[in-house]
């Protein structure tokens, strides 16, 4: 069954969208990460001009981040305090990314910008959460006592300790300085202003292994602070390219829904290890097809840009 | 119906009122009968909800044996081509771009015969008849691309998006005096207003032309939806962010329940 999308100004199998949302969906009730760069290019993919593509794939995260936080929030799963702490930073960083954006726009990069950030950071994500928590199923099979899964801070407790603004996070069980949240909010917000995404799959390990916060508190309340940078993404987006398209997005959410609800169940009868195992595979995948695609010669040359009317 | 199609149906009945433009020298010949008639089945393509392409039957008739070319012409836009070149021997990189300022959104021609089969290139030229007929402005070539080149991956991914189709024999003519075509409008057909051109050929000459107009618009809910998008944008927005926290909230509750 094929429906118009008014503002991608195309028709599309109704089927295909509730399937590609519930899979997405399942991806992010499992992982709490959005799946914006697995969504952004399957819809570039289906034909779906991709700024349209960025656009609703925000509004979109922005309705199943809603739904996700309403799980994590009845089971107390979310540190509000952190996530506006998070917010903040992120509303600023967003902003510094649209304007780099516009900049490598001008240039005529940005196809490139976007392809090297995404094998950059999926590719170092991915690989450090495969190494870490490799080692760390490999400890928990021995019977070693261990106090703290995630040894990240410790490390350079040091500084980190001296830094001015501390702030106590209940929820997180955290006495840290305001300082690094905020920062880590800027340079996700940069980050997924510049390649489209929502930011889960940067923001998700950065609060483990940066911030040091408990597995199970991660997921809520990076979903919460994620409704808010997608509703100012939505704004944005809406007011000066006029590319969120409501039909595709609202489309895409029955299946996102249900797909996070069995995604979540699913996820909680798995260990925080394996769960962040099979996360660090899909987004070395997704790292490597983009690698591939840079440097493999394309079936074709040449492409069709603009199309102002 | 939606307001914004008031202006367009005024254009319509106006460029109706001018439907017959007889291109040969002869059109002085008074009250004689007219060499071609042809007409559209339908001229307006609503694309609604449900929109996935559309069939438009042109028909019509000569007053005699001839070959009959048919040229569907979209409105124009700018359309940038892009070339990817290897760099740093690595990576596949887009590099060279070249600009056509004209190029028609949609094109497609259909004859009853090849079209090297009945009139000379220079006919095809001053008719902008088939694609390497096109008078394009091409702006400036950013390396050592010819111009060719960029114009036959233009034409090849047009064609491959559905928008671009040359059919020859793709018109069957009944008697030497009825003629009739199929034209296909695909679910990602520009809006805007088309021109359909009727072209009578003897002797490897165009001896008379006819242009109907077809209009391509949105209708419906489509339409009004794409109208506030780019008419109150903001409030489009706060719009998009009001129904997507009430859409995702009943959502998550409805789940709860379960």
């Amino acid at each position: 069954m094929q429906i118009y999308l008014p503002i991608a100004e195309m028709s599309v199998n109704l089927f295909l969208l509730l399937a590609m949302g519930g899979g997405v969906g399942f991806l992010s009730g499992l992982f709490g990460v959005g799946g914006g760069f697995l969504l952004t290019p399957l819809m570039i993919f289906i034909g779906i001009p991709p700024a349209v593509a960025v656009a609703t794939v925000a509004n979109q995260f922005l309705a199943s981040s809603v739904s996700g936080v309403l799980a994590h929030w009845r089971r107390g799963n979310v540190d509000v305090k952190m996530g506006l702490v998070l917010m903040a930073g992120g509303l600023v960083g967003s902003g510094l990314g649209t304007w780099v954006f516009k900049i490598l726009r001008s240039l005529g990069q940005i196809d490139l910008a976007i392809s090297l950030s995404y094998v950059l950071f999926l590719g170092t994500v991915g690989g450090l959460m495969l190494t870490e928590s490799l080692s760390a199923m490999r400890r928990s099979r021995k019977p070693v006592p261990v106090s703290r899964p995630s040894p990240g801070p410790d490390h350079h407790e040091s500084w980190i300790h001296r830094l001015p603004l501390k702030m106590r996070f209940r929820k997180s069980r955290l006495y840290i300085s305001a300082l690094l949240p905020l920062a880590v909010g800027m340079a996700v917000g940069i980050l997924a202003a510049i390649m489209g995404v929502g930011g889960g799959f940067v923001m998700v390990p950065a609060m483990i292994y940066l911030l040091g916060m408990p597995t199970q508190v991660v997921v809520g309340t990076s979903l919460f602070q994620i409704i808010f940078v997608t509703a100012n993404t939505t704004f944005l987006q809406s007011t000066f390219n006029q590319t969120v398209d409501v039909v595709l997005a609202l489309l895409l959410l029955p299946g996102a829904v249900i797909g996070a609800q069995y995604g979540a169940r699913f996820g909680s009868r798995l260990k925080a290890e394996q769960l962040r195992v099979l996360l660090a595979l899909l987004v070395l995948g997704v790292c490597l097809k983009m690698a591939f695609d840079l440097v493999t010669r394309p079936d074709d040359l040449y492409l069709l840009a603009g199309g102002m009317r | 119906m939606a307001d914004w199609l008031r202006p367009a149906r005024l254009l319509l009945a106006l460029l109706l009122g001018l439907v017959t433009l007889p291109l040969a020298a002869d059109a002085a010949s008074g009250p004689r009968e007219q060499p071609l008639v042809a007409d559209l089945s339908k001229h307006l393509v609503a694309i609604t909800t449900g929109f996935s392409g559309s069939d438009v039957l042109l028909f019509g008739a000569t007053d005699g044996p001839g070959d009959i070319i048919l040229v569907v012409r979209g409105p124009v836009t700018q359309q940038i081509i892009r070339r990817k070149g290897k760099v740093g021997g690595l990576m596949w990189v887009n590099q060279d771009y070249v600009t056509v300022e004209n190029a028609p959104s949609f094109y497609h021609v259909a004859s009853t015969r090849p079209l090297e089969d009945l009139v000379g290139p220079a006919t095809l030229d001053r008719h902008q008849i088939g694609m390497t007929h096109l008078d394009l402005e091409i702006g400036d070539l950013t390396l050592g691309e010819t111009e060719a080149e960029f114009k036959s991956a233009l034409f090849r991914l047009k064609e491959e998006q559905g928008l671009y189709s040359y059919a020859p024999g793709a018109i069957t003519q009944l008697a030497n005096r009825l003629f009739r075509s199929e034209l296909h409008f695909p679910s990602n057909v520009p809006t805007g207003t088309y021109l359909v051109e009727v072209y009578l050929v003897r002797d490897n000459d165009v001896v008379n032309a006819e242009i109907t107009p077809l209009i391509v618009g949105k209708a419906g809910f489509g339409a009004d939806l794409y109208l506030f998008a780019h008419e109150h944008a903001a409030w489009y927005g706060v719009g998009a962010i009001l129904l997507a926290v009430a859409a995702g909230w009943t959502a998550g509750a409805l789940f709860r329940r379960s």
